[in-house]
């Protein structure tokens, strides 16, 4: 748990803006993610919320402002290098390696943090096998993690869509990430799926992983957030602990004027 | 509901993998013993003569060289190259130029004979490198353009050998359309080929390669371990992070880069190592032949090393072993001989009077010949219609083109959900 008294920043993004030609998706975005606590993102459909998670992890380059991550920026990084720092990321549609095993899935998520290099792998020193069991040990225990064991030597693209959502996770812990990101990891999901879930995202936290989390369900934000901001049209319209964002006025207008 | 499904399909799919894995390793063992076994069945088919076969075997074994590399660029990593002989080229010009009297006449003004075993690896690092140069700013690419620009690369290099030769602005390099000619053959050791062979010990014949037509059994020899060498080496890679992730960034390269790869290094690294087997099979080839030609290097080549790859089942080594033997004994043995066993058939069942020409009719044996490619290509599309997936897929490829492709599976299964 975090501790109030000196919540220190683990993601901090100042004054970020992405544009899309004459589109702003993202508009002068600003906040800090405090170690240790599940930030949660939320917002109605189109509100920029993925946009800014892509913004994140190096999909896009921001037009302006500034991301730092563990105090060092990362603005305008490469994916795979911001992966390599430490920030992990799962997607709003799941993006598994349909035709690779469960388990290999896992393992692809451990490459960056792998040593072999190519003349290892060739011959297969022992380095190399040392480290593939090291690497398959490792991978196993995730998969018991995220409760899918018995799916190891299956394709990701024949588990459950419950099953699926889990790998995803597993293989972005697979990279010991600091920071993970998870894109709506319940969507699409039963209500007592979306229960196993987010049960399995304090879990993750307990491990010591800060959590940014995009989520639709009000009910599930509320319950398992430390921290909310809401974002409508690219902007920030609130911030703050559940109870404070449940009651701002400009939130309930955001939601209730787009259901409406 | 659910669950039963589940466990059916995961007992299919176990039974699924196990037979797959017991299938190639019955045809690796079967292949092993056709390899070993093959010299003895030459010449037992032509009563004792049996050399010419086996040299035919063992230029069969470039294409098998060639297919493993191309199979790791397309299979494995998912980029079409359709440029690949380009890198066989350059494979067999570096080790012909090195290896005979053709820099005497360049700007070099100086013979080079450096060993065949040295080659070997020089011609792979020569044609990785230019893996690289053609890969680092067209990887970027996607799909479709990247084949086409591989298509070109496979073009150009032809015509830039043809070009450098006599009369050259920069000399005279690769003796243009001429080719090279007179390429050393690979010599052993002293200690290998040494005085011990011969008289006290019959058994072991002079292994010198000097006298390719005399020796194909040398040549044949050394072309086994080659592709054994190669298959252990692209498997290694296959199971290992460098594959894991080659096949990552073919599945999904989005996703594969959030896993912490980087996707155009990966990418970068298929196509050097696609080049470099490519590379190894040209020295081996010039120095077999003893001859380099551009000629020899032209888009069917290209074409036709990728039909192995596809035929015998993309990303499977055994299945695009067997494809490259199959496509080449098609190739070079049934169609070549295809004229004379048509009208060796029309005879026998007295239709020789198709055999002569008259008029417009230019005789059966010609008329075959001129339909080569047509019954060619007629033999592909009956394949391919029959095993969409190759010969002998990889489970994945089996898997895909049974169960359609994999968004629709994830609705499927949404859908599945009570």
């Amino acid at each position: 748990m975090s501790t109030p008294a000196a919540p220190e920043a683990i993601l901090e993004l100042t004054h970020v803006t992405k544009r899309f030609g004459g589109l702003t998706a993202v508009n002068d975005v600003s906040f800090a993610i405090n170690k240790g606590e599940i930030f949660s993102l939320i917002g109605p459909n189109g509100a920029g919320k993925t946009t800014l998670f892509n913004t994140i992890t190096g999909m896009y380059k921001p037009t302006s402002g500034m991301i730092s991550f563990e105090k060092r920026e990362v603005t305008g990084l490469k994916p795979y290098r911001i992966a390599g720092r430490g920030i992990g990321r799962t997607f709003q549609q799941i993006r598994l390696f349909s035709y690779m095993s469960a388990v290999d899935n896992i393992k692809v998520g451990e490459h960056h943090r792998m040593h072999a290099k190519l003349w290892d792998s060739l011959f297969k020193l022992p380095r190399a096998r040392r480290e593939e069991r090291e690497v398959h040990a490792r991978a196993m225990e995730l998969l018991k993690f995220v409760g899918i064991a018995e799916q190891a030597h299956n394709y990701a693209r024949n588990l459950p869509y419950g099953h699926q959502r889990r790998l995803e996770i597993a293989r972005a812990l697979a990279g010991s990430p600091r920071l993970l990101l998870l894109d709506e990891p319940a969507a699409g999901a039963n209500p007592q799926e979306k229960g196993e879930l987010m049960e399995l995202v304090q879990r993750v936290r307990g491990q010591g992983i800060t959590i940014l989390l995009i989520e639709h369900d009000m009910k599930v934000v509320m319950g398992i957030s430390e921290r909310i901001l809401v974002v409508d049209h690219g902007e920030e319209i609130a911030e703050g602990k559940p109870q404070e964002v449940r009651t701002n006025p400009r939130v309930i207008e955001a939601y209730l004027g787009k259901s409406a | 509901m659910r669950p039963r499904r589940t466990f059916q399909r995961d007992t299919a799919m176990r039974w699924a993998t196990g037979w797959v894995g017991d299938r190639n390793r019955t045809i690796y063992t079967l292949l092993i013993i056709l390899a070993l076994l093959f010299p003895a069945i030459a010449d037992v088919l032509t009563g004792g003569e049996g050399n010419h076969l086996v040299g035919t075997a063992a230029d069969a074994g470039v294409f098998v060289l060639l297919a493993i590399g191309l199979n790791v660029v397309v299979g494995f990593a998912g980029l079409l190259d359709l440029g690949y002989a380009a890198f066989f080229a350059i494979g067999a010009y570096t080790y012909g130029m090195f290896a005979s009297g053709q820099l005497l006449g360049s700007p070099l003004h100086h013979e080079f004979h450096i060993p065949f075993w040295l080659m070997l690896i020089v011609g792979m690092l020569v044609a990785a490198g230019f893996g690289i140069i053609l890969g680092a700013p067209t990887l970027r690419l996607r799909g479709d353009y990247l084949a086409i620009v591989t298509l070109g690369f496979g073009e150009i290099v032809p015509l830039v050998v043809q070009y450098l030769g006599p009369g050259s602005p920069v000399g005279n390099w690769t003796a243009g359309v001429n080719g090279i000619a007179a390429i050393d053959p690979p010599k052993l050791p002293f200690f290998v080929a040494g005085p011990w062979v011969g008289a006290p010990i019959q058994v072991v014949k002079n292994f010198d390669f000097t006298n390719p037509l005399a020796y194909p059994m040398d040549f044949y020899l050394l072309m086994l371990v080659l592709v054994a060498v190669c298959v252990v080496l692209a498997n290694n890679l296959y199971n290992s992070r460098i594959g894991r992730a080659w096949m990552a960034v073919r599945e999904d390269e989005v996703a594969a880069a959030a896993s912490g790869i980087n996707t155009v290094a990966m990418k970068l690294m298929a196509f050097a190592i696609g080049a470099s087997f490519a590379g190894l099979a040209g020295s081996y080839y010039g120095a077999k032949l003893s001859l380099v030609s551009a000629d020899n290097f032209h888009f069917i080549v290209s074409v036709t090393i990728l039909i192995m790859v596809v035929l015998g089942g993309m990303g499977n080594i055994p299945g695009v072993i067997v494809g490259a033997l199959l496509i080449y004994v098609t190739q070079f043995f049934v169609l070549t001989n295809l004229p004379d066993w048509v009208t060796g058939l029309a005879s026998l069942v007295g239709l020789s009077g198709l055999n002569q020409s008259h008029g417009d009719w230019v005789g059966l044996h010609d008329e075959v010949q001129r339909l080569n490619y047509l019954i060619f290509g007629l033999i592909l599309v009956v394949v391919m219609v029959l095993r969409p997936q190759g010969l002998f897929p990889s489970r994945i490829r089996e898997q895909e083109l049974e169960k359609g492709i994999a968004e629709e599976s994830v609705f499927d299964l949404r859908e599945e959900q009570p």
